[in-house]
């Protein structure tokens, strides 16, 4: 087996599904500077609603990829009501207050959410019932399963439409609009309110999304997924330069190879002294280095430029 | 008729008052000015009307209807578009995204996108930079666009911060020529000017502000000779 390969298409998966989460980081930001923290948390509702919904079905005649999809619709609404939620209950009256209060809210939300994920759904992990038969394929040495596939095409799906959205429709445009200069925004009869609401809900159906499909990668979900992999893809939107949504596009695929191939590789480079468990560190080894050597990250240039 | 009228009007940052109780009128059809020195309180007159800064709803009438503290882009809807002091290009959307976000409240396609090539026949610098981003622009080219992507809301009314600032002779000359031409068509502008004796030539009034208050008003035609205007604001000592 070509273990290049093979970590290689394992970074691409989980780092397509980095990249969409951190889409959801960047696009907050892009617009309020705001570092939401609780947008792992969406993530990780979108995985426990769509796990419960998958697990209610799995007994029933339909096709798996059904099932799979009934979970991804029922998970994408609960999600878009969170992300709108929060911005409504909780950023918008802290709009125009210094920095830190909206932090320190969005660390208070992801705790809110974690708890209340708990108490839903109880602290033993979600598993994923078997109903997805196991396909794969053989490429140059190396396996990529069904499920990758599936996962590596919706998130570059979602990426190529958010992008479309973003860059060629009238409230694409009205959002990079704001982001720019919501003053100015208003003056062209843009309610920014709707646009930043907007943001948010496009950021969490996002969320959603990832959620389900990192949840099906793994087999399990848990009310604590959320936060290493909100943390990581935060990261991953550091790394291509927050506010910018090609960066975290490319930061998100990038930190998954970079920490498929580290975890492939870190035994032999260590003496077998660390082990594949220690991939986890890899994410913050990058974010530290962006911060110390380039922390307009990778393809950002216009931290805090604003008109 | 007034389309805008100003009673009394008082704005304040934090405690401390900008405009101290101003009255203005600006009849339908016509281009006003006002004119002052450097902190007098016209872009914070402006920035009031366009509903950036909290006043009182009596003290703005548009339309004969209170606007104070209406919200920017609900007057939008309403006809009414501010060209903001500094132009407030969206400087990394290209040219044609900004004018497409003056357009932003409409949604009749086809009329914008006559209205888009009346643009770049008004500023034909304009449509040769159609593509390219706003930032890139020269000063001149950039109050062409801000004045441009305003028209192609459609308004009624129209506030012009400065349009000449910083700008080399001949830009302004182009410029002027352009506002002019606006009003030709029917758009009332309440015209904000430095460069007074222009504002004044082109105007059929006038309010001079001094301090937060209206010192001065009239025809322009009698302000253009009023001696003491002349001495301060048109650089003649008699
Ligand atoms: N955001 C603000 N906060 C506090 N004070 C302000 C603010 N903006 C303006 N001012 C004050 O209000 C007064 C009027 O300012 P304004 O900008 O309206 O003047 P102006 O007539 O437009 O001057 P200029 O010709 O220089 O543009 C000035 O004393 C100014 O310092
Ligand atoms: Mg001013």
């Amino acid at each position: 087996m070509d273990i290049f390969l093979q970590q290689i298409i394992n970074g691409l998966t989980l780092g397509s599904v980095y990249a969409v989460v951190a889409l959801g980081y960047t696009m907050v930001y892009g617009i309020i500077q705001l570092i939401n923290f609780a947008h792992g948390e969406v993530v990780m509702i979108g995985a426990m609603v769509a796990f419960s919904v998958i697990t209610a079905l799995a007994g029933t005649a339909l096709p798996p990829v059904l099932i799979v999809l009934a979970g991804v619709l029922a998970a994408v609404p609960v999600c878009m009501l969170v992300g709108y939620a929060m911005e409504r209950i909780a950023y918008r009256p802290l709009r125009g207050a210094p920095r830190l209060a909206p932090l320190i809210t969005a660390i208070g939300i992801s705790i809110i959410l974690q708890h209340v994920a708990l108490l839903v759904w109880s602290r033993n992990p979600l598993a994923f019932p078997q109903i997805i038969p196991l396909v794969s394929f053989d490429v140059g040495g190396a396996i990529i399963t069904g499920v990758q596939i599936a996962i590596i095409l919706t998130s570059v799906l979602m990426m190529v439409g958010l992008t479309l959205m973003v860059y060629r429709t009238k409230l694409g445009i009205a959002m990079r609009a704001t982001s720019q200069n919501p003053q100015i925004a208003g003056l062209m009869g843009i309610d920014i309110d709707r646009i930043i609401a907007f943001t948010f809900i496009v950021g969490a159906a996002l969320g959603a999304v990832a959620g389900v499909m990192v949840g099906t990668y793994y087999g399990v979900a848990h009310y604590t997924m959320g936060s290493l992999l909100g943390l990581k893809a935060f990261s991953a939107a550091v790394l291509g330069g927050i506010g910018n949504l090609a960066g975290a596009m490319l930061g998100g695929i990038l930190l998954g190879i970079v920490e498929a191939l580290g975890a492939g590789y870190i035994g032999d480079l260590t003496n077998n002294v660390f082990g594949s468990n220690y991939q986890d560190v890899f994410a913050f080894l990058v974010l530290i280095a962006v911060l110390v050597f380039r922390p307009s990250g990778l393809l950002g240039e216009r931290v805090g430029d604003r008109a | 008729m007034n389309l805008l009228e100003l009673t009394h009007l008082e704005v304040a940052y934090g405690g401390i008052k900008a405009v101290k109780g101003i009255d203005l009128g600006v009849p339908k059809g016509e281009l006003v000015c006002l004119i002052g020195a450097n902190g007098a309180g016209k872009t914070t007159t402006l920035k009031a009307i366009a509903g950036m800064l909290p006043v009182a709803p009596e003290a703005i009438r548009y339309n004969g209807a209170p606007i104070g503290g209406t919200r920017p882009f609900e007057l939008v809807r309403r006809g009414l578009a501010l060209v903001p002091e500094g132009r407030g290009v969206f400087g990394q959307l290209t040219v044609e995204e900004n004018l497409a976000m003056g357009a932003y409240v409409r949604s009749d396609a086809a009329a914008v996108k006559a209205d888009l090539a009346r643009a770049y026949s008004l500023f034909p610098r304009l449509a040769e930079r159609r593509s390219q981003s706003a930032g890139t622009l020269s000063g001149g080219e950039q109050q062409m666009l801000a004045i441009g992507r305003a028209l192609m809301s459609r308004p009624k009314l129209l506030l012009l911060d400065e349009p000449s600032m910083g700008l080399a002779p001949l830009m302004v000359q182009k410029i002027f020529e352009t506002i002019l031409a606006v009003a030709k068509e029917g758009v009332t502008i309440l015209l904000v000017e430095q460069n007074a004796r222009l504002a004044l030539e082109v105007s059929s009034r006038g309010y001079v502000m001094e301090t937060g208050l209206i010192t001065l008003s009239g025809p322009a035609c009698d302000l253009l000779v009023d001696p003491k205007v002349r001495a301060a604001y048109l650089g003649e000592a008699d």
